[in-house]
């Protein structure tokens, strides 16, 4: 966080470029495979689109150990909770990247039951159309992340464009969860 | 990010509030009656023949004796969002109790406001490992309905898909089961000789998972040209790979006892429990719906129904290594008899007409006009109709109020009736059983949640 | 052709298979799709029909499901049995005779509330529970009557006919903020 506020001359810039370089070079996800998407997820790490040539092959389980979260697959009301327990115990620099239209925008489920897009609760940086995306087109987003990552251009987000949360008291702490994240709503 | 003057323990709390699930997740023995900490074993199972043994379940057990411990929703064993609550003595897991809904996706109430051709994509997504499945037995249900017979090509190219799509995800599971176990090779193999099964199926429908090929009808397009020599090099590849499988993991000492001998499973607590393919079959019942109660052309194929002896976790595995060397030879059977014709029904009502003579003909551009706005309309009437997908019996049970769309429709996920097996398999295991036993029974969570 | 048209309307059997002897007396049957026997039980003689299945050599409960007719409570039946809102579809399978029963029992309107088969068919358990939570319908003697799919405080039947299917509009959100 302290690098971007820094004045550079040109030898903390070329330290910023090596810091940005190793960040995007092993990028290690968090496993959070939910449904179809979470297969061609695991095609894409497999034989034939093998993402260890990004580096990325360690799916680390512990969310304390990974650096992007891949969110495959439709997010429902009861694992919404969960979904931002595991996004809030990951350590910063922390990436997520929305795969699928379920997770984008609610896909083809617009109903009670699934959340209409993962930006309602964690923010996003990439999007991955698709049902499901093909490993290709995973392999097109993490790249598009990748150039953001060597750019620098995303970790500018931490300070503007975070969902609006509830009014918190003095010294409870909340999670920044939207109020409106479950949707029931009898005739 | 958060305030560092909220104590952790106030901010440990807020976070299990936030995901407990209160009355449908485990309680810990102080707050369980008998009857419920009877069912750990047998007790539950109050069948003639099966006598519980007092001794086996300890009522004193205090609760700073046991640990309530939760695996999950996210969790690394690749079996989708199951959360499974074990209470365990040590390394040894006692009560179980999975928790589910984390998937649910209301597909059942979404099913209501699509068409019926539509609901061919919804209830495609249920068992996301195997599409043609969960079409297969929608399709055969509203066929049941509409009264209409369909096509022998089009009977045969469903039968070759489903095939092949067994093929596929029975190599997903051995991949993902090797995984648990820890041979990660065999993620890598059996994701390798899926990339074959996913080509084709590119070829043929457009899309490599979630196909909405199989429709009212009779599928969506024909065969490509030259379907034949792919699927025999898939046939061929496969088959010889099957081996290569064999001296991996089936002669190999250290998987043998980790899955020999563990989680056995009789035949009584299997059919009282509602519990149906690789799992049934592995206690030496030999039902499989495509010998028993055939449907499509599986009467007119010659393959084996592979039954196991004593319905532990080795025989499941061996079942479902032999029902892809099985589905393989249905496959090339296929191949030889596959027959000419129509690969959809040509009824008009049904059926739309050919793109080219909707430019000729008023009355086909009406047919294509209602059919694709509004819908075919089915008769009143209700029906269940099985198949058998890779993981047991899949039902669909539709109720028609004679509109273009069903007034309900519930699909008999097998997944959802084998998870109950679950707590009665993991009883007395230790945790890392427990990992072999989630494996085995082959939960697919997009199906048990809908 | 003609075989399998008729497998195609009745299950395996081209009859109507006669009910158990262990019956309960006075239960309505009809000839229903795709299975060998349909019977319309009310939820007095629900039990005993099913516990004479069982004795039958009908081993298998393979399904059990919750129907909101709400729509259409005047549909067609076979005489001597009243609609109500709520139905419960038991399907019932023999692997020993190849034959599959299909049982509708008319649980309600307001409340409605029928027999747990647990006793009989353990696992009857999830799919009770799932017709509880997604429904309302209850099922006196199950052992532990709580909601499985939705969130344990959700409140409301969500696959009942006056739960709406919770559309959002959709909408075209702009662009997020500078990252």
């Amino acid at each position: 966080m302290a690098l971007e506020d820094l004045q550079h001359n040109f030898l903390t810039g070329q330290v910023e470029d090596l810091v940005r370089w190793a960040r995007r070079a092993s990028v290690w996800p968090a496993t959070f495979g939910l449904a179809c998407c979470a297969i061609e997820m695991m095609a894409a790490g497999a034989a034939d689109y093998d993402l260890a040539r990004y580096g990325m092959e360690v799916f680390r389980n512990s969310p304390r150990q990974a650096d992007l979260m891949i969110v495959a697959g439709r997010v429902s009301q009861k694992m919404a909770p969960v979904l931002r327990q595991v996004y809030d115990q990951m350590m910063e620099p922390k990436w997520v990247i929305s795969m699928g239209v379920c997770a984008s925008t609610g896909g083809l489920f617009n109903n009670y039951a699934i959340v209409q897009g993962v930006d309602q609760i964690v923010p996003v940086d990439v999007y991955a159309p698709g049902c499901p995306p093909s490993p290709e087109t995973l392999m097109h987003a993490i790249l598009t992340l990748h150039e953001q990552i060597r750019t620098g251009e995303i970790l500018q987000r931490r300070s503007e464009g975070r969902p609006t949360h509830v009014e918190a008291q003095s010294n409870v702490w909340t999670p920044d969860v939207p109020v409106t994240v479950r949707v029931g709503t009898p005739k | 990010m958060s305030d560092p003057t909220v104590r952790v323990a106030e901010r440990l709390d807020i976070l299990s509030a936030e995901t407990s699930e209160g009355a449908q997740g485990l309680q810990e023995r102080s707050k369980t009656d008998k009857d419920e900490l009877g069912r750990e074993v047998g007790a539950v199972l109050r069948l003639s023949g099966l006598t519980l043994d007092p001794n086996d379940v300890d009522y004193e057990r205090r609760d700073d004796e046991t640990m309530i411990i939760n695996m999950g929703p996210a969790h690394p064993s690749t079996h989708g969002v199951l959360r499974l609550m074990l209470e365990l003595d040590g390394e040894f897991v006692l009560r179980t109790k999975p928790v589910i809904g984390y998937l649910h996706t209301g597909m059942e109430k979404t099913g209501e406001v699509l068409t019926y051709v539509q609901g061919g994509t919804n209830v495609t997504r249920m068992d996301y490992l195997s599409p043609v499945a969960n079409e297969l037995g929608y399709c055969m249900a509203v066929e049941k309905l509409l009264a209409i017979e369909i096509p022998e090509r089009a009977i045969w190219i469903r039968m070759l898909m489903a095939e092949l799509n067994r093929v596929a995800s029975h190599l997903v599971w051995l991949a993902t089961n090797g995984m648990d176990l820890g041979a990660t090779s065999m993620m890598i193999y059996g994701f390798r000789e899926r990339e074959l099964i996913l080509a084709f199926f590119e070829k043929t429908a457009g899309l490599r998972l979630n196909l909405n090929y199989v429709r009212p009808g009779g599928v969506a397009a024909d065969l490509p040209d030259g379907w034949e020599d792919d699927v025999l090099v898939i046939c061929d590849t496969i088959e010889a790979r099957t081996y290569e499988y064999d001296e991996l993991l089936t002669g190999q000492p250290i998987f043998r006892n980790r899955m020999i001998g563990v989680a056995p499973l009789l035949a009584e607590e299997a059919l009282a429990l509602g519990l149906t393919g690789p799992l049934l079959r592995s206690t030496g019942v030999a039902w499989d719906l495509r010998r028993t109660m055939p449907y499509l052309a599986y009467d007119q194929v010659d393959f084996d129904v592979i039954v196991g002896t004593y319905g532990d976790n080795f025989d499941r595995y061996a079942i479902r290594l032999n029902e892809i060397r099985e589905s393989v030879r249905i496959v090339r059977q296929c191949l030889e008899k596959m027959p000419g014709g129509d690969y959809r029904s040509q009824d008009p009502k049904v059926t739309p007409p050919p793109r080219a003579r909707i430019d000729e003909s008023m009355e086909a551009l009406i047919h294509h006009f209602k059919l694709f706005t509004e819908g075919f309309h089915v008769p009143v009437g209700e029906v269940y109709s099985a198949i058998e997908s890779p993981r047991g019996e899949l039902g669909c049970y539709l109720v028609s109020d004679g509109g273009a769309k069903p007034y309900r429709i519930h699909v008999r996920a097998p997944s959802f009736v084998n998870l109950q097996a679950v707590p009665l398999l993991m009883r007395g295991g230790s945790v890392s059983d427990a990992i072999t036993v989630i494996s085995t029974v082959d939960p697919i969570m997009g199906e048990v949640d809908r | 052709m003609d075989a399998r048209r008729a497998r195609h309307r009745k299950g395996g059997n081209a009859e109507v298979i006669p009910l158990p002897p262990a019956a309960p007396p006075g239960v309505v049957t009809a000839d229903v799709m795709a299975s060998d026997l349909g019977c319309f039980p009310t939820t007095e003689q629900y039990f005993g029909l099913v516990r004479a299945f069982k004795d039958d050599n009908f081993e298998m409960c393979v399904d059990l499901c919750a129907v909101d007719y709400l729509e259409h409570l005047d549909r067609p039946l076979p005489d001597g049995v009243a609609g109500t809102r709520f139905e419960i579809v038991v399907n019932l399978l023999s692997l020993s005779k190849k034959q599959r029963v299909r049982l509708r029992v008319q649980a309600g309107n307001d409340e409605p509330l029928v027999d747990s088969l647990f006793s009989l068919y353990p696992g009857t358990e999830a799919m009770e529970r799932e017709a509880f939570d997604l429904y309302g319908v209850l099922f006196a003697n199950h052992p532990d009557m709580t909601r499985i799919l939705m969130p344990e405080d959700w409140e409301g039947h969500p696959l009942r006919k006056d739960y709406a299917v919770g559309k959002v509009p959709v909408q075209f959100k702009e662009s997020p903020g500078p990252r």
